[in-house]
């Protein structure tokens, strides 16, 4: 990587360049004005760039050497399911018969779309044991949104709006009480216990008539099982709230527990995590709610059905339903990807899927358990948690050895998560990493170990090899700078 | 196990693996599961394809659908047939963009964050707004989250909204408000239009917001000056616009009128229809509201060596950070596609944009006088960007199925929101649409209207 300062491509504007062609203009033509208001017609023209076509090519070139993706290498960010994203899986999706099509249709000219949501449904309600799905939410904390916002019109039908709370571990993601919020209900956390599992004496002290639901992701977001999920649900079900599965971590259980069978009546899944829809550099996603049949009058619309004639369509007679939590159908372009990445493993890959994700993160934690605190003694699933501790000691952060992985080349693991773990970092191999790739960077992790006893200062003030060195994040919150401007303009 | 192309795993490596591990077979490694709960059944999911086949039967299903590559469109209300350029789909296919996750390590990250500190700036020269996000997940939630926004900021809980805003939006708006116990107000429309006497008389000090469509659902636009002198007369409430941005590279934007907030989908500007999603909502606010902006933020700053670079800022909004007192749950937005509308706004231009705009402008009035000369009721006669409304005078779905008939993708039929609407059809004309197809298509809805 080059230390370059990369212009913006406004600094590459110059008057008059175009990237863009259009047909002259063939019907007869009118005077604007006598169209539009002319308090409504434009005084200046926006500040694009003006650019030639091949500076528009290199300039995102030349930022697309700026990033670091799955493509470029190993990226075991904890929770975020950084796995492979299938080629052919894009090649699917950008079909003229998926991407030039409406959703405003007539039903009979999009039967091929249609049939394949539908089917995307009764497969995803078959890897999470539910008796129905909505694909609308578009991501993962919009998903979460929607269960919740299901739970409550089920509490609202029964007339029980004394139910404002939802009880959420202190390991949780922040989307969880964030969701909750939106959702209107106030957030109660229960506490682990030390084998990092929600504590069941907490969990009977805070669940009581107030409670509309229980939010866990399983394994949870130290990666560990929740050994005790029935009983958990039992504690919330006797209480008379709704349990809820955070998808984030399905990608450790598909073929070997279903949330359905656990006690969960409500799950989203994170269809770019586990199901491969790409993560774009921060979307889009897709997250997909699956509901026990208690629930399911109250999903969103309209859901996709098969007709008895055998065709597909929406059902919008609904009465019930929340409403929409979308316009249109969910991100399409995601839903094709992950029933392509479905039909792709079978039901064979898919168990297969998660059984090397486990050995993976088994392995890798097993082979960086001598250098590292391991806070937890159990085996993981598919992702765990080391903690930084003994290196904090050393006067070397987290954030440093993080810093120092991306000098080798290594996205580094999420980190300062869960919170309730002193230095973590969260690790996530994914089952598409070989295990030449695992021992590569366990021995590079493990040398960052020995430098942080040996020669501290060179992991304090990595990177060393990156396009930039650290930046300024006080200045920029303090100062914020959010868009360009022209020099004169400022 | 071998014969999955995506799992490296070897039989050899499986063993080695165990070993280090200290485990004599995989079962162990789930012996915290209980019994009962174990799956023991294989999934009953479709059986997997190869790699030929999963293309022979995907293509099958895509054949089904009648794209609009095949058929003219005269669809719109929300999602058009637009010209992409095709650098747009080179830059989005390069794997450090596509397969690469939120920009939190900030060092090898700086390709996506500067894409988004331009995508930022794009908006706010569009919209005329001070700042933008770096997406929502598309336009409705980004409109609910305004509305949102709006009452947090002045713990007013009424919100306003008028009748010709996207029907879907409103919808959305609905089931968010909900959860918040908000109050929604629908202000009726008149000839296409927001009423504005009516608009009026519902402002009062419990206003948190008034939500308008600039240009709304029939094609209308909204005299958002006078609009804006009304609803800044109160002083707490904030006028909420959501904008088509492709019109604002013609029409006077937001921000000109001291909008507080303006909200859209990127749809139109390089992103493709893909029966309604992924888009990319928008989100833009002025000075005074930028610590409230829901979603994820880039800013500039400088590293050690003073040299310029992009970061994730302003995170104390957010829910990594905040938790249950966020701005907004948003994590996942539609990053790639903020960058496909970011390649498209940079290869139209200054120039293009502009232009652009301008031949849906002429397109449309054109096809209306085409319309007129068929004997076709056009209704509303404001003015209007590249939709209007016509009067079929029989059922719109019965004119639709036609109109396929006759190789034509019709409009959209507005009495599936509203019996009063019935037999009314929203036109959009795109830059696509050539004259020779807006005549064939005026001939043709001529020829089935006028039976």
């Amino acid at each position: 990587m080059s230390d370059q300062n990369q212009p913006l491509i406004f600094e590459e504007s110059k008057k008059e360049r175009v990237a863009f062609s259009l047909p002259e203009i063939d019907v007869p033509e009118k005077t604007l004005n006598s169209l539009i208001d002319d308090e409504y017609i434009r005084k200046n023209d926006p500040e694009f760039p003006e650019v030639s076509e091949l500076q528009l090519v290199r300039h995102y070139m030349a930022l697309s050497k700026r990033n670091f993706g799955v493509d470029n290498g190993f990226y075991p960010l904890g929770s975020c399911t950084m796995k492979y994203n299938p080629k052919v899986n894009e090649v699917i999706a950008r079909l003229d018969g998926f991407t030039k099509v409406h959703p405003y249709q007539d039903e009979s000219t999009v039967q091929g779309a249609l049939e394949l949501l539908y089917r995307l449904q009764v497969n995803l309600e078959a890897i999470t044991g539910m008796d129905a799905m909505t694909l609308q939410p578009a991501a993962g904390a919009h998903g979460e949104w929607t269960g919740l916002m299901i739970i409550r019109a089920f509490h609202e039908a029964n007339h029980d709006t004394k139910r404002t709370k939802v009880i959420i571990p202190d390991t949780a993601h922040g989307t969880n009480p964030a969701s909750a919020s939106v959702a209107g209900f106030e957030a109660v956390t229960v506490k682990s216990d030390v084998n990092g599992l929600v504590d069941l004496e907490d969990l009977e002290r805070v669940a009581d008539d107030h409670t509309a639901a229980l939010m866990l992701t399983n394994p949870n977001t130290l990666g560990l099982f929740e050994t005790h999920i029935q009983d958990i649900a039992r504690i919330v079900h006797a209480a008379g709230g709704k349990v809820y599965y955070d998808g984030a971590n399905m990608n450790a259980i598909m073929g070997v527990t279903r949330p359905g069978d656990m006690g969960y009546d409500v799950v989203h899944l994170n269809l770019h995590k586990t199901f491969t829809g790409p993560h774009g550099g921060g979307g889009p996603g897709s997250g997909p709610v699956g509901v026990k049949k208690e629930l399911a009058p109250f999903l969103p619309k309209p859901l996709i059905i098969k007709k008895e004639d055998g065709t597909y369509g929406f059902d919008y007679d609904r009465p019930d339903s929340i409403g929409r939590v979308k316009a249109f159908y969910g991100n399409f372009g995601i839903n094709v990807r992950a029933y392509a990445y479905i039909r792709t493993m079978g039901a064979e890959g898919l168990s297969q899927v998660s059984k090397d994700a486990v050995l993976n993160a088994n392995y890798l934690l097993k082979r960086l358990s001598g250098n590292f605190d391991t806070p937890f003694k159990q085996f993981c699933k598919h992702e765990f948690v080391l903690s930084g501790s003994r290196q904090k000691k050393l006067g070397v952060r987290t954030l440093d050895m993080a810093k120092r992985l991306l000098d080798f080349g290594y996205y580094p693991p999420t980190i300062y998560f869960p919170l309730i773990v002193d230095e973590a970092m969260m690790i996530e191999p994914t089952e598409t990493e070989s295990k030449e790739t695992l021992d590569a960077f366990a021995d590079r992790l493990i040398e960052i170990s020995y430098e942080a006893e040996e020669n501290p200062e060179i992991v304090q003030e990595a990177p060393h090899q990156t396009v930039i060195s650290r930046l300024d994040e006080t200045r920029a919150a303090r100062h914020p700078i959010l868009r360009y401007q022209k020099p004169e303009a400022k | 196990m071998a014969g999955f192309r995506y799992l490296p795993v070897t039989e050899d490596d499986r063993l080695a693996m165990l070993k280090t591990i200290g485990v004599a077979d995989e079962e162990e490694l789930y012996s915290d599961i209980p019994e009962k709960i174990r799956f023991k059944e294989g999934l009953k999911v479709e059986k997997a394809l190869s790699e030929p086949e999963l293309l022979r039967f995907f293509s099958g299903l895509a054949e089904q659908n009648i794209s609009t590559s095949r058929l003219p469109s005269f669809l719109g209300a929300g999602v058009y047939d637009h010209f992409i350029p095709s650098v747009v789909d080179s830059v989005i296919s390069r794997g450090e963009f596509y397969t690469a996750y939120t920009p939190y390590q900030a060092e090898v990250s700086q390709g996506e964050l500067q894409a988004i500190f331009e995508f930022q700036t794009l908006i706010c020269e569009l919209t005329g707004m001070d700042a933008a996000n770096s997406s929502m997940y598309d336009g409705s939630t980004a409109l609910a989250e305004a509305a949102l926004l709006s009452y947090g900021a002045s713990d007013h809980s009424k919100i306003i909204v008028s009748e010709t805003v996207h029907p879907e939006y409103r919808e959305v708006l609905n089931t968010y408000a909900h959860g918040r116990q908000l109050e929604i107000v629908t202000i009726p429309s008149l000839n296409g239009m927001t009423d504005l006497k009516k608009l009026e008389k519902e402002l009062d000090e419990e206003t948190a917001c008034v939500i308008v469509q600039y240009p709304n659902f029939y094609g209308q636009i909204e005299p958002l000056k006078e609009i804006e002198a009304t609803v800044h007369r109160l002083k707490k409430a904030h006028l909420i616009v959501s904008s088509n941005p492709l019109a604002l590279g013609l029409l006077t934007p937001p921000g000109v009128f001291n909008a507080d907030i303006v909200v859209g989908d990127c749809q139109p500007l390089g992103i493709s229809e893909s029966f309604g999603g992924p888009h990319c909502g928008y989100f833009a606010v002025t000075k005074k509201l930028i610590r409230k902006i829901p979603g994820r933020l880039v800013g500039e700053t400088v590293d050690e060596k003073g040299q310029r670079g992009f970061v994730l800022t302003l995170q104390a909004r957010e829910q990594h950070i905040r938790r249950d007192k966020a701005t907004s749950n948003i994590c996942s937005n539609q990053a790639l596609n903020a960058l496909a509308s970011s390649v498209a706004m940079i290869a139209f231009g200054k120039k293009g944009i502009r232009k652009l705009a301008e031949q849906n402008v002429q397109k449309a009035h054109y096809a209306v006088e085409r319309l007129k000369k068929e004997r076709l009721t056009i209704e509303n006669e404001g003015s209007f960007f590249n939709e209007f409304v016509i009067n079929c005078g029989k059922p719109v779905k019965e004119v639709n199925q036609a109109l396929i008939k006759k190789g034509f993708i019709g409009g959209y039929d507005l009495g599936r929101d509203s019996a009063s609407l019935k037999n009314k059809m929203l036109i959009a004309v795109t830059e696509m649409r050539t004259k020779i197809e807006i005549d064939q298509f005026a001939e043709a809805l001529g020829g089935i209207v006028n039976v």
